[in-house]
């Protein structure tokens, strides 16, 4: 528990345009206002807007308890901010430096305060010292959260880029899959497969892993969970493609492909796939 | 820093496992879990709720929106104070019932969700732990 | 008390389940279906479960049995439907309900129903 005392807040109230102008002169120091990324104006409506909600917050109460509700408001500009921050692609530094900034300021000010009681001083300074580093942590670790946000959002839709699922026929869909298959790969694509076989009403989909250099026993496991589900929801499944190491994996495995269709190659699979919705090619002549 | 959100319902009858379901289908979405994982969690809720009811007598289910980092998910604890289970390895066996013809409950449940844990013991109750994360 | 409505097209007897089931409407489908496949002969059975997003042991169970069930008393059952959630779900559940027919729509169902009772 630590409350700043009355005469703080009141210097930082009173004050409150001195540290502002503090502040953005700190900021334009650190670089913070010469980016073509985001206006000064914007930097210095976003450090009034803080400010505002500093002081409230502080007169609320605890400044060392960041938790507490009184905090919630600065805790949500702050997030917000880091955000934003994060999005228009600035780094953790330049996002930490737009609180740090205002320590200088602040201390300034403290010393200006308490001039003539050193013992105060050092209190209030250690006080509000703590306060922002705790402030400047939290704005870090929103910054890192929403950075990951963007890095996991960008690995779903990479996901959803490497797997086309192709109609190949009124009722035939092929899934050609290229590359390693991980086991998070292979369910998202496997789930695409599913939801393209309701939304054209497929009633045969062919799986070609001739692009898929490895099987491992999770893998060919999701494989064959595929097969069992395409089955349940009313279509058939054939897989082609199957190399001879992948085929070799799957017998030493001991996995059961039993029941499931499996062809050399998608030309043979898309024959069977015609040929079962009684459709012949012929040459014409 | 934001506050973990939670909630309790009683689950003593058929309905309630219904309700139940419910319940963590919206929390699910809330949770951005993707459709397939909303309905894995859903059906572990159909299949232990169905047990609190069925040999727990039935019981509670707590639930709260944990947070890791980037990532959100749903946490439930089915609690009953029935007769508990003796052999919890078997129980956790595929397949394995106690002779009403259910079974599947617990071992299936444990696959569709990310985390399972479950203490028991003749006399005191089942609690059953299960998170699915986004 | 609730009931599943059961309803009959020529030969066949089609359910449509709309909605979320619990234990005794699954139960109580079981016996009316039963006596209706009796009481009409008929040579088939189409249960429609695309509009349930949850299908756990139990519903897969009866849904098993009923399919069991009606080919004791010489009717085919065709389950249509099924959501590509579900369908994931059931087998990581272990259900692969490998004795049930199985159609994309009633369209498709229909025909697979009438194919096999031509075939027989």
């Amino acid at each position: 528990m630590s409350i700043l005392k009355p005469a703080t807040i009141d210097a930082i109230k009173h004050h409150q345009s001195a540290l502002l102008d503090g502040w953005i002169a700190n900021l334009q120091q650190g670089g913070s206002l010469s980016d073509n990324r985001i206006s000064r104006d914007d930097v210095s409506r976003q450090a009034k807007e803080f400010l505002a909600l500093l002081v409230s917050a502080s007169v609320a109460g605890d400044v060392a308890d960041l938790a507490r509700t009184e905090w919630s408001e600065s805790r949500q500009f702050l997030e917000t901010l880091s955000r934003s921050r994060a999005m228009q692609g600035f780094d953790s530094h330049h996002t930490a430096h737009f609180i740090f900034s205002l320590k200088r300021p602040l201390f300034d000010l403290l010393q200006k305060t308490y001039a003539s009681d050193p013992m105060a001083l050092s209190a209030e300074l250690w006080a509000i010292s703590e306060l922002l580093d705790t402030l400047g942590m939290h704005t870090i670790r929103a910054f890192q959260k929403s950075r990951e946000e963007v890095i996991r959002r960008q690995q779903e839709e990479l996901l959803e880029l490497s797997t086309p699922v192709v109609k190949l026929w009124d009722g035939v869909l092929a899934l050609p899959m290229i590359g390693t298959l991980d086991s998070q790969r292979t369910q998202v694509v496997m789930e695409s497969l599913l939801q393209r076989i309701v939304e054209t009403g497929s009633d045969i989909a062919i799986i070609d892993i001739t692009g898929v250099p490895t099987v491992d026993t999770l893998v060919a496991q999701h494989l064959l969970k595929t097969v069992t589900a395409i089955r349940l929801m009313g279509a058939d499944c054939i897989i082609s493609g199957i190399r001879p190491q992948i085929a070799q994996t799957i017998v030493h495995l001991g996995l059961d492909l039993g029941g499931i269709v499996t062809k050399a190659n998608l030309a043979d699979a898309l024959a069977l796939a015609l040929k079962r919705s009684g459709l012949s090619v012929t040459r014409a002549e | 820093m934001s506050t973990p959100r939670s909630g309790t319902y009683a689950i003593r009858s058929e309905q309630d496992v219904v309700l139940g379901r419910q319940a963590v289908r919206k929390l699910a979405q809330e949770c951005g879990l993707r459709l397939v994982d909303q309905t894995k969690l859903v059906t572990a809720v159909s299949e232990l709720a169905r047990n609190a009811v069925i040999y727990g007598g039935g019981g509670d289910m707590d639930w709260t929106i944990v947070e890791e980092g980037a990532r959100k998910g749903v946490q439930l604890v089915f609690r009953d104070t029935g007769p508990g289970i003796a052999d919890l390895k078997q129980a956790m066996t595929d397949g394995w019932t106690s002779g009403t013809g259910l079974g599947l409950g617990l071992a299936g449940a444990k696959r569709l969700v990310d985390q399972f844990e479950i203490q028991s013991a003749p006399g005191q109750g089942t609690r059953v732990t299960i998170t699915k994360w986004n | 008390m609730d009931r599943i409505p059961i309803l009959r097209m020529g030969s066949f007897l089609l359910v449509t389940i709309q909605v979320d089931m619990h234990d005794q409407l699954a139960m109580t489908l079981q016996d009316d279906l039963s006596a209706k496949i009796s009481e009409t002969s008929a040579k088939g059975v189409l249960i429609d479960i695309s509009a349930l997003d949850v299908v756990d042991s139990f519903i897969g169970r009866m849904i098993g049995m009923i399919s069991g069930l009606s080919r004791i008393m010489d009717a085919e059952t065709v389950v249509v439907g099924m959501q590509p959630a579900v369908a994931i779900t059931l087998v990581e559940l272990g259900l692969t309900l490998s004795g049930v027919s199985t159609a994309l729509d009633v369209e498709r169902g229909m025909k697979l129903l009438r194919e096999r009772v031509q075939s027989q």
